[in-house]
């Protein structure tokens, strides 16, 4: 492996050298040299972005996305750990399952992929599935979920969220009470009224997130909220974060973006679940992030197949992009209008959901000795998103055609670039 | 005009009384004359495309069409598309080949007209689209209302029953309210949609307080299965605080009309009684839907020739 010097990357916004030897950053300071040299003046260093929510379609689904088109996705994105979902199909309900996403990821080489384990058999909500044997496996899962539906059942939800106690996992919820949300296609509101569209009540998303914390609370354990959507559900995390209940939370970049009247144009690419809200809950969700209470952005990167979105309306996949936009939009949603400094992105994409994964080897400071998982973005550069030039293997983004600020110039995954000058290493 | 009819608000108040309009004439010449044809759109091509039964509807748009002298080729297109394997686009593409200069289509999914506007060039008449919209029948029942009542503008109208899922519902409210009627919905609050404030009309839970006050009640057909989701417990309640019969009747002025898109419940939300009386208008309701289907196939393909 060559090493690398970084020339003047901004590093906690000052001009900085990073010398990379030997998978890590062996040396910070100016004027360094000893390895091939990028320029990196007026890019800004990040610690490499770590994905807590991320669909690879592997196995199962390989037409719309696999462990390799999906990683060098992430890799564009800044990305240098992903979180696999565990609605493949197979369902990643058991050790086998989890080693294999595992296996491909590191064969493929883009970004450390970190399998995501069912929280109960076949995503059913009926039996735990076996969650040690998955921690103990060389995939080492610390994160579970049933993703895409929801652990309804209150009663196996609290003997979930004991029983990862043991490994220090998470049960990373999708809270959407299913009785409220039967056939639901959209933001219950004015919108889902006038378009006839059966509506998902904010209520649904709440109502399951008030009574995990409070789970959380009674068991001590360790919850994380997915892709939370409404100004309601940051109030309740709020509430619980102020009464110290082990509770975190992921906001997605189209849920800090997009809102529901686009579902006028009966277009699925804007169908997705949770549903986009209104420019009220936008605007919570953007505060929440700015403040804290919301500690990740998670992508909720959810490739389909053309077919699968080139329907009706009710027919459709719910699910969009994300990894390859995710970092512009958070530029355009929270860093340009002043919400964030790029430190604050550093710690809701990056140190922050690598705490949340408990991974060892990403989201640390760029100091000598950390791992050289790093990302370069250009801030100033503006580009326009083309759904047919994406590395990924399904062009469902919501943002074709869009311009959008900051681009990553080059990745590097333990020393080794995955990406440079914008395209894969 | 716009080239496709999808929601009741394609269409301004002056095309909207155009429709009406020529609807007239079309009944006046084709009684009168005895001519049931006439030669307008001879040589077009018409395609009813319904995913949905709907015998009523359906054959009502092919009379229309074949009074206006237009080819009509029926599209067996039953059951959901994705279930069938063929998908919308697949159909799109088929009826492009075709030369359909208009497509009518009814659909279980809201909005599917939308997307088909999206894929084929000529004209998409949206037939009912899932729980979202049915402008073909708000026009003849505006039609309907000014035959009946002679106006429209000021018109009380009262809509009663299952609008959360109602396109008919929809529909009418949004042309009526084009046209300067006053509504007011009357339902069970969990038969009306989040955020019915922000619509044109006014809300009331009490049918017996609103009946003096319209002149026209149209009835939308609850459907049984509704009960199994616990929208209301039974039927049998549900026409009691929410049904239309013999007694409730005579609440209304003595010129104030009752429609229904039918098909009827008879005894659940309305009385057989109400249905066969001198105030029902339902039979003239599918009379004029000829009429005026054959009015906006002749405004939007006839124009264009």
């Amino acid at each position: 492996m060559s090493d690398w010097v970084i020339k003047g990357a901004l590093v906690n916004g000052a001009p900085t050298d990073l010398r990379v030897s030997g998978g890590v950053i062996a040396e910070t300071g100016s004027g360094l040299s000893g390895g091939t040299e990028l320029d990196a003046a007026g890019l800004v260093a990040l610690p490499g972005l770590v994905d807590l929510h991320t669909h690879l379609r592997e196995p199962g689904r390989e037409d719309a996305e696999t462990v390799e088109t999906g990683t060098a996705a992430a890799a564009l994105g800044g990305f240098t750990a992903v979180h696999a979902m565990a609605n493949t199909d197979p369902v990643a309900d058991v050790a086998g399952v989890v080693e294999q996403v595992w296996r491909l990821g590191r064969d493929a080489g883009h970004c450390a992929v970190h399998p995501v384990g069912a929280v109960t058999v076949g995503l059913e909500g009926k039996a735990l599935a076996e969650l040690g044997a998955m921690a103990d496996s060389a995939a080492r899962v610390r994160v579970f979920s049933d993703d895409g539906k929801c652990v309804s059942d209150a009663g196996l939800m609290r003997r979930a969220l004991e029983y990862v106690k043991a490994f220090d996992g998470v049960i990373a919820q999708h809270a959407q009470e299913p009785s409220l949300t039967a056939g639901a296609q959209m933001h219950e509101g004015i919108v889902s009224a006038r378009l006839g569209l059966a509506g998902w009540p904010a209520a649904a998303e709440e109502s399951i997130i008030a009574r995990d914390c409070l789970l959380a609370a009674h068991t001590g354990s360790r919850l994380h909220v997915c892709h939370v959507s409404t100004a309601g559900s940051v109030e309740l995390i709020r509430w619980a974060k102020s009464k110290g209940w082990n509770v975190t939370a992921e906001v997605t970049p189209h849920h800090l973006l997009l809102t529901d009247d686009l579902a006028e144009s009966y277009d699925p690419i804007y169908k997705v679940n949770p549903p986009l809200r209104t420019q009220a809950d936008v605007e919570a969700l953007r505060a929440a992030l700015a403040d804290g209470t919301i500690d990740a952005v998670a992508t909720d990167h959810a490739p389909h197949a053309l077919e699968d979105k080139e329907t009706e309306w009710g027919c459709a996949a719910f699910g969009m992009l994300g990894l390859e936009t995710a970092l512009s939009i958070v530029v355009e949603t929270m860093v340009e209008p002043g919400l964030m400094t790029w430190a604050d992105v550093a710690d809701r994409m990056s140190y922050r959901p690598a705490k949340i994964g408990r991974l060892r080897d990403q989201g640390l400071e760029l100091n000598a000795g950390a791992p050289a998982n790093l990302t370069l973005v250009d801030p100033a550069a503006r580009w326009t998103v083309d759904p047919h030039a994406l590395a990924s293997k399904s062009a469902n983004t919501p943002y074709a055609g869009r311009e959008l600020p900051g681009r990553v110039v080059a990745t590097f995954l333990k020393g080794r670039p995955t990406v440079l000058d914008g395209k894969l290493a | 005009m716009k080239r496709h009819l999808l929601s009741a608000n394609d269409v301004t108040r002056d095309e909207a009384l155009l429709i009406l309009d020529t609807a007239e004439k079309l009944a006046e010449t084709t009684e009168a004359a005895q001519v049931k044809k006439l030669p307008t759109l001879r040589g077009r091509t018409v395609v009813n495309l319904f995913f949905e039964d709907s015998t009523r509807t359906k054959t009502s748009f092919e009379v229309a069409a074949k009074r206006l002298s237009a080819d009509v080729i029926n599209f067996a297109a039953k059951g959901s598309s994705v279930s069938k394997g063929e998908s919308l686009k697949d159909t799109a593409w088929t009826l492009e080949a075709m030369g359909a200069d208009a497509v009518v289509i009814r659909h279980g999914a809201s909005g599917a007209p939308h997307r088909l506007a999206g894929w084929i060039k000529g004209s998409v008449i949206n037939a009912g689209d899932g729980t979202h919209e049915h402008p073909t029948q708000a026009l003849l029942d505006a039609y309907t209302m000014r035959k009946r009542t002679g106006r429209l503008e000021d018109l009380r109208v009262t809509i009663v029953g299952d609008v959360i899922h109602s396109r008919v519902a929809r529909s009418n409210i949004l042309l009526l309210g084009t046209l300067g009627a006053q509504v007011t919905v009357v339902a069970p609050p969990t038969l009306l949609p989040v955020g019915i404030e922000t619509w044109p009309v006014e809300v009331s839970y009490d049918l017996d307080a609103v009946l003096p006050k319209s002149d026209v009640v149209m009835m939308l057909r609850v459907q049984r299965e509704r009960m199994g989701a616990a929208y209301f417990p039974s039927t049998r309640e549900y026409s009691r605080r929410y049904g239309l019969d013999r007694d409730r009747v005579r609440l209304l002025k003595d010129d104030a009309i009752v429609m229904h898109p039918g098909p009827m419940n008879r005894g659940v939300e309305i009385a057989a009684e109400v249905a066969d009386s001198a105030r029902s208008t339902i039979v003239d309701q599918v009379t004029n839907g000829v009429s005026v289907r054959m009015a906006i196939l002749y405004l939007l393909l006839g124009g264009s020739e």
